[in-house]
């Protein structure tokens, strides 16, 4: 071999080997520095300081802060967080950078307003950064429509929701939704009928898959406590005729109470328990209901890792 | 180390001397002693952040401004001059003045950054009238800096064995800025999907590291940076710095110089 053949590969081998060398030692470090870019970039938490940073280039660094908080809220949502104490300045910073973000105001108040481990619990700073989004773009009847779900669903002030709702369905291109809702809330605003109606039209108005799974999600929690409710009474009237409780819903079939023996809406039969409560068999697979859970069953606490935020 | 590479790393250096390189040590001296005394008279309680933040900041940016502009004309200088057929005339080999080179202006950066460190340590023996402990995680800052000049030098030395001195310190320039938001490129390359998510993390893993290298602000802070972190970094800059020499070697031994 001739020696400038010799160093070539020798070149070559060595080329490839520190290539590999140094991508191994760069994953190595990023999981010793797991977070620290985050750390980092709040020692400057000024969002006016870094907008005159950034030379101009401030929808760039809006994108770059959107981009951190998403996978900030990604990453403790992933590990069931009970706190996201970052979240709330990286989307304040996000959007001073670039106010007309709506997709930060809009996305950001759905991470910030409900209570952990499916958000931040921090349904006033959401209002806030909504509020802000529609100073920036009151055209955008999309964060009317986010600032009338918190209020609605975090706050419970149906009259506050209302108002969001029909001021929004001013807005140009308003959803028909909106109308619907202003006057729904404005009239009933605690029922159930109400919530569904809001979980609808959350469905059908996204483009976004990981809302619109969340809103089925709520939707079939909305239908399994309406379940359970009705189960319960067909069991009290049950025991009323016969003075003991049923030992399953077969019973309940047989004298008429019910049609047929209920599932839940993931499909699997509830469970009729000695002492007449109503529980649903995977409470894991409904993460938002209120009713038919085993005694003690702690629902903040998730027993299926939720999907990471993609968006 | 062969000594023809020590021979030529010298000569790097003395003509970097030469050339005033150091020169910009009077620029990084009245900087730093105005920025005490401003800051001194301006602001409360944050005067050895200041001094810490923009002290080390500027050793960053002056080292990297003179590796590039100086790292572009190692090889296009040489030849222009016509010197390099001299030297390569001489039992020298190509890959031999290529590390040499790499060496020298290495060599010129540490000199360079050792006394801009000694302005940064007495503007803040200034400003704070004693050093404290934390002040030593600043020591760890500066040596990343330079591990940072160590992977710049060698990539403008790659690009300078094929491109021109112009394109060199364009595309040296791009790779520093692209390397310091490194780790928010992993980031947008772990949220990607299908074939775009394993393109993305090529061009990741491919740029420079410089995130990690970079730890001004927290120490600034004075957070301590832990031992692995010094271990990998170093270890890190070493390798890459030796796969862009690597680059480098390869491009120039097939160079055709006639």
């Amino acid at each position: 071999m001739r020696p400038s053949q010799r160093i070539t590969v020798t070149a070559s081998l060595l080329l490839v080997v520190c290539l590999a060398g140094s991508a191994a030692l760069l994953h190595r470090t990023d999981q010793l520095r797991a977070g620290a870019t985050l750390e980092e970039v709040l020692y400057v938490s000024s969002p006016k300081m870094l907008k005159r940073m950034s030379l101009g280039y401030d929808g760039l660094l809006a994108d770059i802060y959107w981009t951190r908080a998403v996978q900030y809220f990604g990453k403790k949502h992933h590990v069931g967080a009970a706190h996201y104490n970052l979240l709330a300045p990286l989307l304040e910073i996000t959007t001073a950078l670039d106010p007309r973000l709506t997709v930060a105001y809009e996305f950001g108040a759905n991470f910030l307003s409900p209570q952990p481990p499916n958000g931040a619990g921090m349904p006033d700073r959401a209002v806030d950064l909504v509020e802000t989004g529609i100073r920036a773009n009151p055209d955008e009847w999309r964060l009317y429509y986010s600032l009338g779900f918190i209020h609605y669903m975090e706050r419970k002030d149906y009259a506050a929701a209302a108002q969001a709702f029909q001021r929004g369905s001013h807005a140009p291109n308003a959803h028909p939704w909106m109308k619907l809702l202003a006057a729904q809330m404005a009239q009933r605003g605690g029922d159930l009928e109400t919530a569904r109606m809001m979980w609808t039209a959350t469905y059908e108005t996204t483009p976004d898959p990981m809302i619109k799974s969340n809103a089925v999600a709520h939707l079939r929690a909305l239908q399994a406590d309406e379940d359970v409710t009705q189960l319960v009474a067909a069991i009290e009237r049950f025991r009323e005729r016969t003075g003991h409780l049923p030992v399953s819903f077969n019973q309940l079939v047989t004298v008429g109470l019910l049609p047929e023996v209920p599932q839940d809406p993931t499909g699997q039969p509830y469970r009729l328990m000695p002492d007449g409560r109503v529980e649903v068999r995977y409470p894991e697979d409904l993460p938002f209901i209120q009713k038919g859970l085993p005694p003690g069953y702690d629902s903040s606490v998730p027993k299926v890792k939720p999907e990471p935020a993609s968006k | 180390m062969s000594a023809r590479i020590v021979h030529i790393a010298t000569n790097t250096f003395r003509e970097a001397v030469r050339d005033r390189v150091l020169y910009n040590l009077i620029a990084f001296a009245l900087l730093m002693m105005g920025a005490s005394i401003l800051v001194g008279q301006i602001s409360i309680e944050i005067e050895r952040l200041v001094v810490i933040n923009l002290g080390l900041t500027a050793v960053s940016l002056f080292g990297m401004v003179i590796a590039i502009f100086i790292g572009i004309g190692l090889v296009s200088k040489e030849m222009d001059k016509r010197t390099l057929y001299t030297v390569l005339s001489r039992p020298v080999r190509r890959w031999e003045f290529i590390v040499g080179k790499f060496c020298g202006l290495a060599g010129t950066l540490v000199v360079n950054t050792f006394f801009m460190a000694i302005g940064v340590f007495l503007a803040l023996l200034y400003v704070s009238r004693h050093l404290q402990k934390p002040d030593t995680w600043v020591l760890v800052a500066l040596y990343f800096i330079v591990l940072q000049f160590v992977i710049i030098t060698a990539l403008t030395l790659l690009f300078s064995s094929f491109s021109t001195p112009l394109l060199s310190a364009v595309f040296a320039f791009s790779l520093f800025v692209i390397g310091s938001f490194s780790e928010d490129l992993r980031g947008f390359a772990a949220m990607a999907k299908g074939m775009s998510h394993w393109l993305a993390t090529g061009v990741a893993y491919l740029v420079p590291n410089f995130s990690a290298l970079n730890v001004i602000s927290s120490v600034a802070h004075g957070q301590p940076v832990s031992g692995q972190l010094i271990l990998f970094n170093t270890a890190y800059a070493l390798l890459y710095a030796a796969t862009a020499l690597c680059g480098a070697v390869l491009v120039f031994e097939h160079r055709n110089l006639k």
